[in-house]
Formats: structure tokens, sequence, C-alpha cells
């Protein structure tokens, strides 16, 4: 079915589809506009869910993970404070190996109070052991969302997913969405460790440093075997619905000189600043990294690289462009832009690109 | 006389303490509770003294969780429970802590959505598994190891606080007196919505007393009338009746205070004070019990 929805209601969409069993969540922006849409639909009947509406973040990731651990589906959404507030629990659901899925509207962290676009907040989240897709279209989102529970579910995977969208520019733009007929394209959760009282156990008590030690390289282990798993649901995404996707979005990179490197709805805007720069006869092309964790295998051999974070490591640089030069070996031009929902056009990425510098770092509109 | 069932759901040999009311009272706690239940325990005494993974004491799941989330996590347990039509007891055992401190807010949560679980607060009236620093729970007067002169503040009314939300069913408890805490475990269990014990535990390192005397340390907080045994359900309140005789004519404060080490640097003044205190606590209680209050 194809309507014009927002972001935020398309991810309500795709995570209504899943089923979940129960949703726990608080308020907050830009996010709100998705777990008012799950409550209604759990309130309308149309969803077979508990909806627990939390009084924290916190406790909305304490709640998930609560219920996840009886082996049933979860599902939550916060932004920017509220991801924050939860870092303690995201840590847990990860490594008590719970597949819970939660969209993160990524936001600017105050203070001041920013409401606006930034990738500061899930960032922040990346070495807890959840795998992070960053997505730029409403469509996206919405078919994001879907893969995330395939994904995460996976027994060589169980771990959570978090499906980040820009803040205000994908979050409250309406856009086409077509919907699926999902039929069987994600299985019913099968957690083995499900909490049974025929099967007592103790979860999580105290650990030695062997076992400590044994249960992260497990993590370790399961973020590398989600590659493939990754990759065979989003092949079979495409196979039953048409639309594909992959590590990376790439747009007329084949014979590029140039590439510019961004995520999220930049990723987007970049493509454009492509067609812009081909006109000038400068040979430019863009790839839009859509997996944070696990980090994709990118190969920009033969080409300068223009990197633009959305994001900033104080006293580090740029993570995109820090991670690219780390996992790449090359130089790139480090961009910041975006932040705090700085506006950044396709003539400023055309610009970026005319005046890179290889090895420096450049703050855009206050340097 | 409860009939108290012989299944043992706590094995022996956990790694607690010599004289730990707490593992004691849940003990009974889990034979009142049966196996069909799930213990939800955040950082605290119980989360060490299941001993460590991959072996266990304990014959029941136990899901450890961290400080300031029990309650919430209890909440995700027990309404995915429920919409898969089970009825596991979602039990919460948490120390004073993990309750009237850090885990305040979700415990306040929990409560006012009306989630069906039991929480009990096991309460020694300080961060024991840290080694005994304050807490809000702990009371004035006691030395704490961030209290080295004695705490200069009240106990928080822990009570008064979960009251507030009106669940069906509350009740205090002490470790001294089993049948009475199996018998409010089995009740509480009976009710729909949210229920709450506040357990008073002793706790021989932390109290400072000789490991054998912990029975009789919580006789002495009941006879004393400083630990009142109620029920209250539906708001209407009730004492229990270790507590009956024990508030008409309680004995002198004094004797409880004086036997404990973390009590020693009382000045008669505040021996006074909480004298004074307990004694308008237990009014306060029979006001209650008299619906003039």
């Amino acid at each position: 079915m194809l309507t014009i929805v927002t972001g935020n209601k398309a991810v309500a969409e795709a995570a209504k589809q899943a089923a979940p069993k129960v949703v726990a969540a608080y308020p907050i922006t830009p996010q709100t506009e998705i777990v008012e849409q799950m409550a209604n639909y759990v309130s309308d009947g149309e969803l077979d869910c508990r909806y627990i509406p939390v009084e924290s973040e916190h406790s909305a990731m304490a709640a998930c993970i609560g219920a996840s651990i009886t082996g049933v589906r979860t599902f939550t959404a916060t932004s920017s404070h509220g991801l924050l507030y939860m870092h303690e629990m995201t840590n847990w659901a990860a490594g008590a190996r719970l597949p819970i899925v939660m969209a993160n509207v990524n936001r600017a962290l105050g203070p001041g109070w920013n409401i606006w676009a930034e990738h500061s907040d899930a960032f922040q989240e990346r070495d807890t052991g959840w795998l992070q897709v960053y997505v730029a279209t409403v469509q996206e989102a919405y078919d994001a969302t879907l893969m995330a529970f395939r994904i995460a579910e996976n027994e060589k995977v169980l771990l959570p997913v978090m499906v980040n969208l820009d803040g205000f520019t994908l979050s409250h733009t309406f856009q086409s969405l077509e919907t699926v007929d999902l039929g069987d394209y994600i299985p019913p959760m099968k957690l083995p460790y499900a909490i049974d009282p025929e099967h007592p156990m103790s979860y999580g008590n105290m650990t030695g440093p062997d076992m400590h030690f044994r249960f992260r390289w497990e993590i370790e282990r399961s973020m590398r075997d989600s590659r493939k798993v990754i990759e065979d649901a989003e092949a079979e995404f495409g196979k039953r619905f048409g639309r594909n996707y992959s590590w990376t979005e790439d747009y007329r990179c084949e014979d590029a000189d140039v590439v510019v490197v961004a995520m999220g709805t930049l990723g987007k805007e970049a493509e454009v600043a492509v067609d812009l720069l081909r006109k000038e006869g400068i040979r430019a092309g863009s790839t839009r990294i859509r997996w944070l964790r696990p980090f994709p295998q990118l190969d920009f051999a033969g080409k300068e690289v223009v990197v633009i974070d959305r994001d900033y490591s104080f006293g580090f640089g740029g993570v995109i462009a820090k991670s690219i030069r780390a996992n790449c070996g090359i130089n790139v031009y480090s961009v910041i832009a975006g932040l705090g929902g700085q506006e950044v056009t396709y003539e400023d990425i055309a610009g970026f690109v005319r005046n890179r510098r290889i090895g420096e770092e450049f703050w855009f509109g206050v340097e | 006389m409860a009939e108290i069932p012989k299944e043992e759901y706590l094995f022996k040999c956990t790694t607690a303490c010599a004289g730990c009311s707490s593992s004691l009272s849940l003990r009974y706690i889990m034979k009142a509770a049966g196996h069909d239940s799930v213990l939800v325990v955040p950082a605290c005494c119980t989360a060490v003294l299941q001993g460590i993974y991959p072996k266990t004491a304990m014959n029941f799941p136990v899901y450890n969780v961290a400080f300031a989330s029990a309650a919430a996590v209890a909440s995700g347990m027990s309404a995915a429970l429920r919409s898969s039509g089970k009825k596991t007891n979602v039990i919460v055992y948490a120390g004073d802590g993990g309750t009237v401190d850090i885990g305040i807010q979700a415990l306040s949560g929990a409560f006012e959505r009306g989630t069906d679980f039991l929480y009990i607060c096991y309460d020694n009236e300080a961060y024991g598994n840290t080694g005994m620093q304050r807490s809000g729970s702990t009371p004035f007067g006691a030395i704490t190891t961030t209290t080295p002169v004695g705490k200069g503040e009240n106990k928080k009314d822990l009570a008064a606080i979960v009251a507030a939300h009106h669940p069906p069913y509350m009740a205090t408890a002490c470790a001294a007196f089993p049948q009475d805490l199996f018998k409010k475990v089995q009740k509480a269990l009976t009710f729909r919505g949210p229920t709450f014990i506040h357990l008073l535990a002793p706790c021989p390192p932390g109290w400072r007393y000789p490991t054998e005397k912990t029975v009789e340390m919580g006789k002495l907080a009941v006879k004393t009338g400083v630990w009142v045994l109620w029920e209250r359900e539906y708001g209407k309140v009730t004492i229990s009746s270790p507590s009956k005789a024990a508030i008409a004519k309680p004995l002198p404060v004094e004797n409880y205070l004086s036997v404990q080490g973390r009590f020693k640097g009382l000045t008669p003044e505040q021996m006074r004070k909480i004298q004074e205190e307990v004694d308008h606590h237990i009014r306060c209680i029979q006001k209650e019990v008299d619906g003039t209050c």
C-alpha cells in the first residue's frame, strides 16, 4: 500500500507489523510521535501488545529487558538525552543478549537545549554491543525497522538493534511509503535462554574474569557473525519486496576521483552535490554509510575522500573520518557539519569537495 | 501455624555472611511463593550470595539487574508473562539502598502503573554489599562507614511513600518472624496489581552484634516497637500478632539500641529522642488501625 507519512509514522507502522508483545517507552522530542502511534495501535486493538508507559528512559530499556528475557518481542524508541539516560541499560541489553529493537531519532545533546538532528547521541552508544543502522528516507526507516527484528532475533546474532533516523529532517518529513505484506519475513522469536521456572537459572550473577572475558568475546563473535545475517536479511528483503540495501549506498562512485562520505539524510543530500559537481567536470561520487556497528568494510582505493561527520569526539576528531582512516589506512578531508541541526545544503557539500584539503579537519560555518 | 513446605529453593552454602537474616528470609519467601516464580534482584547482597557463575545457590529463576532498574525490569517481565497467559509470580527482592534511594523512581513508576508483582524490600538499613555505607533507610544515630559519628537524619518513611500509591496490599515483616513473613508473602501473591513487603533484616556485620544474635535482634526490634508488624489491605491497617502485645507495652528502645555496636555513640539525649519518635510512630499506627487518622 502506498501512503504519504513521516519518518516517525513509518517506523511505528513497521514496528506494528513486527507485532511486539511489549512496548515500553517514554516521550522525548522528536521521537514522541512513534510511541504515541504505538500506544494508539494498542488502544485501537490493532496491535495485541502491552504498552508500558514508563516513568523514564532508563526504565523503558529496563522494562524491555524484563520482557525480552521471557522470550517475547519488544520494541521502544527514544532520542538524545533519553538514549543517554538509558545508557546503563543499553549495555545491559546487549550483555544480556536480548534482541530488543529500538528506534532512535538522532538529536543533539544539551546544554543548551537543542532538539535538532545530530548523530552524537547514538555515537555515544557505539561500543555497547548494539547493532546500529542509519537511514535516509521514510521508506528506508520502515524497511530498516522490519529488517532490524529479523537480524536481532537471528540465533547467530541475538543482540539488540538500533534504527537511527535524523530528527525532524526525517522524523517529521512526509515522504511516500510503500508498505509490504510481511508474510513470514520475520520468523517467530525464539530465545534459547528465556526464563523458565521449570529450568531455573541465575542470570547475570557474580561472574569472574574468565567467564566475563568469554561473554565479551561472544558478543564480538556474534557481531562478526551478524555481517552475514545482515547481508542475508537485506538480500531476502530485496528478493521479496524489491528494495535493495547494502552496507553503504554508493552513488556514481565507479569512476569517481573524489567520494563524499556521510550518514543519514546528509548522505542523500550528497547525491545532489555529486550531480552538481559532475556538471562542473569534477568526477565526484558519494557513499552513504548505513551501518555504524558492525562497521562496514570500505574500499576507496584510488579515490580522494571527503568525510562529513554529524558528530564529534572531542579531543579526537570526527568519528567516521577517524574510522575510515583506521579501517582503510587512508587520509581524508574531515568536515564537521550539521551539528545541532545546522543547515547543510548540497551546495555546501559541493563546496567541501571543491575546497578539500586532504589530511585536514574543517568545522563548517564556525572556522 | 502455617504449613511451611519442605521444598528448599535456597540451597545450603550460599556466600552470605554468617547470621545473614535476608538469606534466611528469602528461604521462607520462596517456600511461600512456590516454584512458579521469578526473582528480580538489583545490585544488593542477594546478587552476591547466589555464588559465582556458572554456579548458583538458588533453585528458581533469578534475574539480576542494574541497581536502579528492578521495579522497571519486573514491569516488563510481568507484562510479558501476562501477555503470554502465564501466572508466574514476579517478585523483586531488593535492599534498602536499591529501594529507597537509587531505585525509588522505578518503584514509584511500577506502583503507579499497577504492575502485577510483589516488591520486597529487605532492609538492613545501609549499603551492606559495599561495606555498610549510609542509605536513606539508615536510622538516626547509626554509625556507618560514611556516618562515622552517627547519622544525623531520620530513616526515610518508605511505608508512607509506598502507601501513597495505594497498592491493594502492603505489609511489614521481620526476619525473626518467619511464620508471619511466610503468610504475608502468600497473601500478597493472591492480589492482582502491585503489592509490597517491607522486611527488617538485621545484619551482624553492619549492625555490629554477634552473628548468633540475629533472631534476637529482630525480636527486640519488634518488642521495643522500633519495628511494628502490620498489614494494609485496601487501605485498612491491622497489627500483626507478634506486634499486638509488643506495642501495648513496648520494651524501652535502649534494650534494642544498646546491644548494637552501630549505636554505641548515642548520647542519653539522642536515646530519648529515638524513644519519643518510636512512641509517636506507635501512636500513629494505632490511629491508622482505629481509623482516626
